[in-house]
């Protein structure tokens, strides 16, 4: 019998959509029956268009910067914008893939995508907004497959 | 070494060599060769971890000009 992880996505920023589909995709390649749950922010990265996630410098002191740059700059209009801009930029030379290659890639895996009901709800999203072949279901139905799985971890 | 499928994985960055390489050997039959060709050095110790895990027989690696060779056989 394969081998089981259990991941929870809670984040929707544009670093932060990689750990889980990286190691998703990466334990399916090796053979492990995968599920995410996606929750709160990470909802954001079941929607059709993944071109609205971004990556912030405020208060993440520790994000590389050509040059130094205080809080009080970071927060200008437009600011996170060129973060962003610079993160795809160097995504791109550096031939990582896309969120967008990572989650197709773990749909094609049969990586087991569930949406968190309660966050759909909570900030009004539609289901239309999300893409095709994904489930919706709440903490009991996360537990279904992590009180199995051997791996379990939360991003 | 005499291989049956060849993948190139230049340019592609973690985890992009695994994920391509699981595609390439379903491509292939049990026992054929795969090789692959990456730059990206995390790859070295991904591959022998990739081979543990799945059964594949990891034949031989060799490394030379920022380029990593591997030889591969796909289990029964």
């Amino acid at each position: 019998m394969s081998k089981k992880l259990a991941l929870i996505a809670s984040k929707g920023t544009l670093d932060w959509a990689y750990p889980p589909f990286i190691l998703a995709s990466t334990a399916a390649a090796l053979d492990y029956e995968v599920q995410i749950f996606f929750t709160f922010y990470g909802l954001t990265l079941l929607k059709k268009d993944l071109g609205d996630l971004k990556v912030s410098p405020l208060g993440n002191p520790a994000m590389p910067m050509p040059v130094p740059m205080p809080n009080l700059v970071q927060m200008l209009p437009g600011m996170e914008s060129m973060a962003t801009m610079m993160m795809k930029q160097k995504i791109k030379d550096k031939g990582v893939a896309s969120i967008e290659e990572l989650r197709n890639l773990c749909l094609e895996a049969e990586v087991k995508l569930i949406a968190c009901q309660m966050t759909v709800d909570l900030f009004d999203f539609k289901r239309e907004d999300f893409i095709d072949g994904i489930e919706f279901g709440g903490a009991a139905t996360f537990f279904e497959f992590a009180g199995e799985s051997d791996v379990s971890l939360f991003v | 070494m005499e291989f049956d499928k060849e993948l190139d994985a230049r340019g592609l960055n973690c985890p992009l060599p695994i994920l391509r390489c699981k595609k390439a050997l379903a491509e292939i039959s049990a026992g054929k060769v795969l090789k692959i060709v990456a730059t990206d050095a995390g790859s070295v110790k991904d591959f022998q971890a990739f081979c543990k895990q799945t059964g594949n027989e990891l034949l031989s690696f060799s490394e030379g000009g920022g380029e990593y060779t591997f030889f591969m056989r796909k289990r029964a």
